[in-house]
């Protein structure tokens, strides 16, 4: 458990679409499933390649986050994307560094 | 046990002390709104005496006594929140919909809240609830002066209900109730001896009322949101701010999960609250977002949308954060869709 977050391992995550009525979904069907599941990892690599990691689908029910060197982590949710990340690297991830904001900026420019 | 709900809403009561959550609470135990309602009251010292004050004491109300519940009564919160539902299942006390946590005055109500997300075996039965905050009109200018506690269980309200106002002028009243929607701009603030006080309004009934509580006649709650000062002019010392980041367009949801994940681990702490309404792409209802610190509560749709404008609307109460960096941060991560929603308009509309 990550005890910053709150998030246990396979619980629901907020960020999941969750497909339960009354609540943000778009789980319902399967095809919607695996689609989110590869905007998902593309949205994150996005922003781990400032890091130098890749996360990568694992039989649509994890995630696998890895570095150049082959060191990987599976998990479970975005919750706990960064602090695997963090661990991975040896420093924070900051998404108001602006070091990375500038980065992304000029990504989009091009 | 048909009757048990699937989710039991914990609202907190919170309070610097002496601001009156013991005489709200006497008041809110007398409505019948509150009859099913377990009760937990929590207080700082060697003797409760709460819990003699409130007068209602039956098997469903607790009294935590070791200390402040924002750190030595974490496990106490969690053990008499699992036997209260174990009590409720095995049919042993009458069923409760609704817990009511009364909080000492010095607590910071974050742990409360994420004790309860956090726990495994009380996340799949609780769910946070709405958070009332008594401010003494009296001395509630000085205590946000003086006490970051004061700041934190203003920031985190849904309701700020101003107590004592009969002892005060409406100047007073006045200029506490600016200050306070500077510091929380979507909370309801009430006066507590104003008629339309609704029990019921205040601890609400579900996510979905929470969802819709952050509408306001005119569409959404922080139209007077700035940086916080104190009452000579300076910038407050805590640096507690508020800001609305508006856009037009459309949302894309994924890269917005991560860039409020990445945002929350590292700075959770100093995002005291973000709550927002959400124009997602592909999606035809808005999608409404309520988090405190690193707790994100399960994102609602909502039944329409308040008004005409279908802009998204995400409030932030920080504690030191860079509102400038954050909003280039949100824009650099790509969190709006691809997808034109509303004309080449610009990103950020409105920027206070």
């Amino acid at each position: 458990m990550c005890s910053l977050c709150g998030v246990l391992g396979g619980a629901e995550h907020w960020s999941d679409a969750a497909a339960r009525p009354g609540v943000f979904t778009r789980n319902v069907e399967r095809i919607d499933r695996r689609r989110e599941r590869a905007n998902r990892v593309a949205a994150a690599n996005r922003i781990l390649a400032a890091y130098a990691l890749t996360l990568s689908d694992w039989q649509g029910s994890s995630f696998v986050l890895a570095n150049k060197t082959g060191k990987s982590e599976v998990i479970e949710d975005l919750g706990h994307l960064w602090p695997a990340a963090e661990r991975m690297i040896g420093r924070p991830c900051d998404p108001l560094d602006p070091g990375l904001v500038a980065r992304l900026e000029d990504e989009r420019r091009v | 046990m048909s009757d048990i709900p699937q989710f039991t809403a914990v609202n907190l009561l919170t309070g610097f002390l002496g601001s009156g959550k013991t005489t709200l609470l006497r008041r809110m135990l007398a409505d019948p709104a509150l009859a099913d309602t377990a009760v937990l009251i929590n207080e700082f010292g060697e003797a409760g005496l709460d819990h003699h004050l409130v007068e209602r004491i039956d098997e469903n109300m607790v009294l935590l006594q070791s200390g402040c519940i924002c750190c030595t009564v974490r496990g106490e919160l969690v053990d008499a929140l699992r036997d209260l539902h174990s009590r409720r299942e095995r049919g042993l006390i009458p069923v409760f919909s609704r817990v009511m946590i009364e909080s000492t005055g010095l607590a910071d109500p974050f742990p409360t809240l994420s004790t309860i997300k956090a726990d495994p075996v009380l996340r799949h039965h609780f769910r946070p609830g709405n958070v009332i905050t008594t401010v003494d009109a009296v001395n509630g200018e000085g205590n946000l002066d003086v006490y970051v506690e004061s700041n934190r269980q203003a920031a985190i309200a849904d309701w700020l209900v101003l107590t004592k106002t009969d002892l005060v002028g409406a100047d007073v009243i006045e200029a506490l109730e600016k200050r306070l929607r500077q510091l929380n701009p979507d909370a309801t603030v009430i006066d507590v001896h104003d008629e339309a006080l609704s029990v019921a309004a205040l601890v609400g009934s579900s996510d979905a009322t929470r969802g819709n509580g952050l509408q306001s006649v005119s569409g959404f709650y922080c139209e007077d949101s700035r940086e916080l000062v104190t009452a000579s002019g300076e910038v407050h010392s805590a640096a507690f701010r508020s800001f609305v980041i508006t856009i037009d367009q459309a949302i894309d949801w994924t890269a917005f999960g991560i860039w409020l994940t990445m945002l929350l681990n590292r700075h959770g702490d100093r995002v005291l609250r973000v709550k927002g309404i959400l124009n997602i792409a592909g999606e035809d209802r808005p999608v409404a977002i309520h988090g405190v610190r690193h707790l994100v509560h399960t994102p609602v749709h909502m039944g329409g949308w308040p008004s005409e404008d279908r802009r998204s609307h995400i409030v932030f109460i920080v504690d030191g954060l860079d509102a400038t960096l954050l909003k280039r941060s949100f824009e650099a991560f790509a969190v709006v869709s691809s997808e034109p929603a509303h004309g080449p308009t610009p990103l950020m509309s409105q920027n206070r």
